[in-house]
């Protein structure tokens, strides 16, 4: 347990400069878009020459740019991402409440081209260079080809056009009364065709670098040791050969995760899921900067944490990492 | 037998070169057979494929050409891809060399700042700069490298890593040669073959991020690009949902033809060894 904690620490004092990287990138950004949040506020509301000279005195917008770095840290620090003109709420709240469908979405896609990729990368490795290997290998690839979105809208051209097995948007039916169970199904129905879409691309990943791990325990000593004993092949191939390609399989969890966010961008909006990629869309379609690079942020946040998760979870698995530490 | 030879003779080095030859031949033929400007009407409007000969792939919904469409698209898509590939190749070498020759303080800051770009799902931030500063063909190229160059940059400073120690640098060094000087003659020449092997990855990515930028509307607006068309067939799905697939088919052609060559290289890389 001391080894994980020390892990989580040194993890954390890692991404403290990362993350002051980060906040000064998406202050930079901020201060070349067009306008100021008084510009964004005055088209809402209107106002004369006056009102504004005396909002950006009291917003502090007159001060020097190292000044409002400063007062942008400040704020930061108090949690606080500013107000969203579009949705005349703080941009943190706004986030927040569209993380858990963002969440739902990743996590199930992940779950999806983990799983599937791993056990195809599994049929592909137990034989290398063979028919099925070489099919695998070439149709993944194919898959890997495939933009998101378009596989997105052929998906529901197929399934909910013509089929109309799913539904065609949106993460639950509107005013349903549905609850408990019920409820959930309904999401479960709403969210099959995006975790498709989302989670098919990235499985060539899994299912390549499954087969290529593979393909390298093949050729270990322990392998040899395992057939010279007479164990049968099918254990040979889970039990000594799988296994020993799977450790690497987690660290790409935490690698695809920033990928995955960004590729939920375009399947949110396909499908108007209401998550953070859907909320990124809308916030480049109103011209919200303060809004996306709030998302930034928080999508940085995120992919910390993932990958802080993921090393975790790497620790438990592989009990050579950090041990070298614990003696040190 | 030559290299390009034994590239091809590998299935997916040749299926790979024939479909980037046919994507590049449609980019560059696209004035030749479609000399209007694509974004001109030119016949009835939601005109199905294989209707009239003049126009093969049919209409969209304002009846411009499809077919002429998909030969300009692959020009835009082109163009883009093969600018940010050499954008962030470019911009990845020189840094990944600075931080892997200069180490300590330099070494430090420029990865740190590497982390942070990865950090950062790279579509977001492509997405933010280009709504920030306007969509145009060079914002968008300066979009999709501001988040591709980190692979190349890791990359460099890996290799850049190894080559500091040999014994030409150090010969270098002791003629008096400048170290940014040694650096980018002596070590990042010598560094680039493995960055440039992530070029077919990059190119593919490319090529993805535009088409996904001009899907959600950020494409530049007085192009033809895939990602743009299918968006514009998006509208009319359900009536006419050949006017988003036929782009989408294009995309993955190319796509896949880019990653075939990769296999292709790779393949043939690895047989040259194996020889050796």
């Amino acid at each position: 347990m001391n080894r994980a904690l020390r892990l989580i620490r040194r993890r954390l004092i890692g991404a403290i400069p990362v993350l002051l990287i980060v906040i000064v990138g998406t202050f930079l950004l901020l201060e070349t878009a067009p306008g100021d949040a008084v510009d964004a506020y005055i088209v809402s509301t209107g106002g004369d020459a006056g009102l504004i000279e005396a909002l950006r005195q009291r917003w502090g917008l007159d001060q020097s740019p190292m000044t409002r770095l400063a007062t942008y840290l400040w704020s930061l620090s108090h949690l606080d991402l500013g107000h969203s003109v579009t949705f005349s709420r703080p941009i943190l709240d706004v986030i927040l409440e569209r993380l858990p469908n963002t969440l739902l979405l990743m996590g199930s896609a992940t779950a999806l081209s983990f799983g599937l990729g791993s056990a195809l990368g599994i049929v592909a490795g137990a034989k290398p260079g063979s028919f099925r290997d070489r099919f695998l290998s070439i149709g993944s690839l194919a898959l890997y080809a495939v933009p998101g979105f378009w596989l997105g809208l052929v998906l529901t051209v197929l399934f909910s056009v013509q089929l109309r097995w799913f539904p065609i948007s949106g993460i639950e039916t509107i005013a349903s009364g549905k609850t408990g169970l019920g409820r959930a199904l309904d999401i479960g129905r709403h969210l099959v065709l995006p975790v498709a879409a989302l989670g098919f691309i990235y499985l060539a990943l899994y299912l390549r670098m499954m087969r290529t791990g593979m393909a390298e325990a093949w050729r270990q000593d322990f392998v040899l040791a395992a057939k010279a004993r007479g164990i049968s092949l099918r254990r040979i191939v889970i039990r000594h050969v799988a296994r020993n390609a799977l450790l690497p399989l987690v660290t790409m969890l935490g690698l695809q995760s920033a990928q995955m966010l960004g590729g939920s961008v375009v399947i949110e909006t396909v499908f108007s899921v209401p998550g953070l990629g859907r909320l990124a869309q809308e916030a480049v379609a109103s011209r919200d900067t303060p809004l996306l690079l709030g998302i930034i942020l928080v999508s940085a946040v995120l992919v910390i944490a993932i990958n802080l998760i993921v090393d975790i979870l790497y620790a438990f698995l592989d009990p050579r990492v950090g041990a070298s530490e614990a003696t040190a | 037998m030559t290299i390009i030879h034994r590239f091809l003779k590998t299935p997916e080095g040749l299926a790979g070169a024939l479909l980037l030859a046919a994507f590049v031949l449609v980019a560059l033929a696209a004035p030749f057979f479609f000399p209007r400007d694509p974004l001109s009407i030119a016949g009835p409007a939601l005109l199905r494929p294989f209707q009239d000969w003049s126009l093969p792939l049919g209409t969209d919904r304002l009846g411009r050409d499809v077919l002429a469409g998909i030969f300009h698209g692959a020009r835009t898509s082109l163009a883009v891809s093969l600018a940010a590939a050499a954008a962030s190749i470019a911009v990845g070498a020189i840094v990944g060399t600075l931080a892997g020759f200069g180490g300590g303080w330099t070494d430090e800051v420029l990865m740190r700042i590497t982390d942070a770009f990865q950090t950062v799902p790279g579509f977001l931030l492509a997405l933010a700069f280009v709504s920030v500063v306007g969509p145009s063909l060079g914002v968008v190229v300066a979009a999709i490298a501001l988040s591709a160059w980190t692979g190349p940059a890791r990359i460099a400073r890996a290799e850049v890593l190894s080559i500091r120690e040999r014994d030409y640098v150090a010969s270098a060094r002791v003629a008096g040669m400048h170290p940014l000087e040694i650096a980018f003659r002596e070590v990042l020449p010598n560094a680039l073959p493995p960055v440039l092997a992530l070029a077919s990855v990059i190119v593919a990515q490319a090529i993805l991020v535009e088409a996904a930028l001009s899907f959600l509307g950020l494409g530049d607006p007085n192009r033809v690009t895939w990602g743009g068309m299918i968006a514009e067939g998006r509208t009319v799905l359900r009536s006419a949902p050949f006017l988003s697939i036929v782009p989408g088919i294009a995309l993955v052609l190319t796509v896949l033809g880019v990653y075939l060559a990769g296999e292709g290289a790779v393949e043939t890389a690895a047989k040259r060894r194996s020889l050796a």
